[in-house]
């Protein structure tokens, strides 16, 4: 291409980081995301040479880069210290109040940040020097699972040898002697839905890839856990990164493919860093690249690394995001299995809903699921328990609701959820009852919120949630959203309620019919069961 | 060597069902493709009959039996036994409320057609208050060329994407920001002279609000004496090379004011360069 580039000449730092990105790889469109990062790490921010000088080495317009990079909200396009502190200003660690904020100064920067996956810490903060993770280093909540989470708590992160010791890559072996087509038919016979939020049904997403007759197929697992309320992914990559690596391989076993993306939000960088020493200590035990253990089969992973974008999530958005594009979602179909990344057949899966594969491929029969507990709750966690979990036995298991607090409400799926009430606290936490129940599941969000939250305050935050975090693509969701945050604040201060609910409702349901994705499809939810489950300004419940 | 006719292979033909009657239509149309071919009048905004559908403004979604959520019907394929309605209350509503976001937020002043489906679905803009969040923001003008105005862009992509990949190839322009901030730039936001941009104009042709406008439009609409019931169009070769592009000429007051070209030219696709499109400043005054 024919480019024009002049925003100056790019400094040392930002041409060494570069330059080591590219020591080992060809130039390609889909390192776009990665070489942001290298800069940003080095710098600290995106200036116009830098960003100049990765469309020069890959070939992209800067104003292509420009546009991918303002994508991203961890991303800074004016100069910024290269010490950063998160600051979670999100539902479960603020409840909705208004957040004060440390100055920033010349070396360190503070600023606000959605969720960040660690509401079990709340109130959370994040510190990262030139990308990497410097703390909070004391991860003290309770982890509490004998199955997917055998492994948390252990040394198995970080020792290959511990995991195989603890069964690891038994099933594996096992995929190998049965043959793919037979791992298909163990999921799909063992009835395993999707744990991202849609509960699909695994076993009938890795058929469809598998039979397929273009090629390269993609496995992709989907770690941009964004959800606010959501931390059960990071538990697993964090203490138990090998089981994920070896069901991704699992799963391209399976469908046919060779390579594998785990694409990681942002906001991990610990998990990054464990996944990262994993991948190279399975690299050099042959447990990933060509020819794994003499099976003929080869398989390999890149770990991609978001830049603070709830959206890329979404099933499509995360192959426009690892391509190199902004993440905007897609228009359905045609549908990942069909045309996903690279426009190949692509398996796109929940961290989560790995883990349990090896457990399947063994035989295993036992069903949990991971629920993230937080808010007024005396020990928030991840807490392991068989889907006939009532929400009450959830809280119980969690020490009850926090001493001297009584229970308000219960955020269930997270801002995409909705509200159960104190009289909904028997209904069973599978994903079949609380649908019928007109509930959510969604990531395994379960946010007890008390009588010191402000319900209004609440509710106003998970409205700012989705108006910062729609991609913009679309109308109904751009647009919709910020008039429902509008009509909100006018509710919050004592606006003419039945004005304000008919147009909270006029377009939360535009949202929900005509929205692309399911962001703008659920960003009424929360609200609107709040408004008719809870009674919320309705009768006076302010 | 043998002379070899190329003959488009038939397509095979499908049937559908709209709005209760059957149509059919050929293999690769779309829902809009069956509704225009019934006379069914739908909607668009960010569709382009030379663009590749991006479907975000979602003004021309119809209920597809078995979909959950509505269809965009300018992207959405027809298929076969495809049971279609268009005139639905939940069209209706989503519709209303598109034109109604829409027009909340953008000065839809210069949109063809607005307040016609302003009327059809029973829209009012004004429904959100006055201090309901815009667009709002001064016209960029910062060359003689044409004027970027996006207090009037309903983010459409259709700009970018005849300067992309679809046509120019030049890559000027690109989605910036993110959400309601989302908006179209150049690299680091700087005026357009400092930018790629060639000047093509392809950009002002497929731009369905007149967010971007050539100066003597932008000029003429400024001091109120821009006058459609003034103008005609007449088609003509362009005299600058060989390619022979056909220059669609708005001429007001015997003043060239604006320069096309026909979207269904096999030569321009409506595509020009500088020269065709801006070349004629001096031509007639
Ligand atoms: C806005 C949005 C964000 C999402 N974020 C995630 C996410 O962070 N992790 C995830 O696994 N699924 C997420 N999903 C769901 C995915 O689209 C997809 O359904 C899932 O990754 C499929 O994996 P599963 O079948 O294993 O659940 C999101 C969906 C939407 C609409
Ligand atoms: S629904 Fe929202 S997030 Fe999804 S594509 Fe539309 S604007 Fe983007
Ligand atoms: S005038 Fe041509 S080059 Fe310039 S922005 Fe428009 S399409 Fe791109
Ligand atoms: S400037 Fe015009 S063509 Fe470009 S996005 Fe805005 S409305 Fe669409
Ligand atoms: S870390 Fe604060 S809400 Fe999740
Ligand atoms: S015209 Fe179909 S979505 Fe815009």
């Amino acid at each position: 291409m024919d480019l024009q580039f002049q925003g100056g000449e790019a400094s040392a730092e930002e041409r060494g980081a570069l330059d080591r990105l590219l020591a080992t790889q060809a130039p390609r469109r889909d390192l776009v995301l990665p070489a942001l990062h290298a800069v940003h790490d080095a710098v600290g921010w995106l200036s116009p040479a830098g960003i100049d000088e990765i469309g020069r080495r890959l070939d992209v317009a800067p104003a292509e880069v420009f546009g991918v990079a303002t994508f991203y909200a961890m991303f800074s396009t004016t100069p910024r210290p290269r010490r950063v502190t998160y600051v979670c200003e999100d539902i479960a660690c603020t409840g909705g109040a208004h957040l004060t904020l440390d100055p920033s100064t010349d070396a360190h920067a503070v600023l606000p940040s959605p969720c960040l996956g660690l509401c079990d810490h709340a109130p959370a903060r994040l510190e990262l020097d030139g990308g990497r993770y410097v703390g909070p280093m004391a991860r003290t909540s309770t982890l509490r699972g004998d199955h997917l989470l055998a492994n948390v708590g252990t040394t198995a992160y970080g020792d290959l040898v511990a995991y195989r010791a603890a069964g690891g890559y038994r099933a594996l072996a096992r995929s190998f002697e049965v043959g793919p087509a037979a791992v298909v038919q163990m999921v799909s016979d063992w009835g395993l839905v999707g744990r991202g939020g849609a509960a699909f049904p695994t076993g009938r997403k890795w058929a469809a890839v598998a039979a397929q007759p273009t090629f390269p197929h993609y496995v992709v697992c989907n770690a941009d856990e964004s959800e606010p309320g959501t931390f059960k992914d990071r538990v697993l990559l964090e203490d138990d990164p090998f089981a994920i690596i070896e069901a991704m391989t699992i799963a391209g076993f399976a469908t046919g493919a060779a390579q594998g993306y785990l694409y990681l939000r942002g906001e991990y960088p610990l998990a990054a860093e464990r996944l990262e020493n994993a991948f190279r200590l399975a690299r050099s035990a042959g447990l990933l690249g060509q020819d794994i253990e003499g099976s003929g089969f080869s398989f390999d992973i890149d770990l991609r690394v978001g830049a603070g974008a709830y959206i890329c999530g979404e099933e499509t958005a995360i192959f426009n995001s690892i391509e190199g594009y902004r993440g905007e979602p897609r228009n359905k179909p045609p549908f990942p299995v069909d045309a996903g990344l690279f426009a190949k057949p692509t398996v796109v899966n929940n961290v989560e809903t790995l883990a349990c594969i090896p457990h399947i491929v063994l035989g295993d029969a036992r069903e949990t699921k991971l629920y993230c507990l937080s808010g007024a709750v005396a020990s928030p966690g991840v807490y392991e328990a068989p889907l006939t979990v009532t929400l009450r036995e959830l809280i119980e298991s969690a020490g009850g609701v926090r001493e001297g607090s009584t229970l308000k409400a219960v955020l269930l799926g997270g801002a995409a959820g909705a509200f159960a009430g104190p009289d909904d606290l028997d209904v069973e936490m599978s994903f079949t009852a609380l649908r019928d129940a007109g509930l959510s599941l969604g990531s395994g969000v379960v946010m007890v919120i008390d009588e010191t939250v402000d319900l209004g305050a609440f509710l106003a935050r998970i409205a700012d949630f989705f108006v910062d975090e729609s991609c913009g693509q679309c109308v109904p969701c751009r647009v919709g959203t910020v008039r429902q945050q509008e009509a909100v604040a006018r509710l919050r201060s004592g606006g003419d309620a039945l004005h304000e609910l008919a147009l909270l409702r006029d377009v939360g349901v535009a949202m929900r019919d005509a929205s692309i994705c399911g962001l703008g499809q659920t960003a009424y939810n929360a609200i609107e069961s709040a408004i008719t489950r809870i009674g919320m300004f309705t009768k006076g419940a302010r | 060597m043998s002379e070899v006719t190329l003959v488009d292979a038939p397509r095979r033909r499908i049937e559908c069902t709209v709005d209760d009657r059957p149509v059919r239509v050929g293999e690769g149309d779309t829902i809009l493709g069956a509704c225009n071919r019934e006379g069914i009048d739908t909607p668009t905004l960010c569709w382009g009959d030379t663009l590749t559908p991006k479907n975000a403004c979602r003004v021309c979604v119809v209920e597809v039996e078995g979909s959950r959520a509505l269809v965009p019907a300018c992207s959405r394929k027809v298929e076969p036994g495809m049971v279609v309605r268009t005139d639905t209350p939940r069209v209706r509503h989503a519709r209303k409320l598109v034109l109604e976001l829409l027009g909340s937020s953008v000065d839809l002043s210069t949109t063809p057609r607005v307040d016609e489906w302003y009327d059809r679905y029973e829209a009012d803009p004004t429904r959100f208050g006055e201090v309901a969040r815009t667009v709002a923001q001064p016209a960029k003008v910062d060359n003689d060329l044409y004027v970027r105005d996006y207090a009037k862009c309903i983010l459409c992509y259709k700009c970018v994407d005849a300067c992309g990949d679809q046509w120019q190839g030049t890559f000027a322009i690109a989605v910036a920001g993110r959400g309601f901030a989302s908006h179209i730039s150049t690299e680091y936001d700087v005026p357009l002279p400092e930018s790629a941009c060639v000047y093509c104009g392809n950009c002002i042709e497929v731009c369905p609000t007149g967010a971007l406008s050539f100066k003597v439009e932008f000029d003429k609409r400024a001091d109120g004496t821009w006058a459609e019931d003034r103008q005609q169009v007449t088609d003509t070769i362009c005299p600058y090379c060989g390619v022979g592009c056909t220059l669609s000429l708005t001429v007001q007051d015997n003043q060239i004011v604006r320069v096309g070209s026909p979207h269904d030219s096999s030569v321009t696709h409506g595509n020009l360069c500088i020269k065709g499109r801006f070349g004629w400043a001096h031509v007639a005054r």
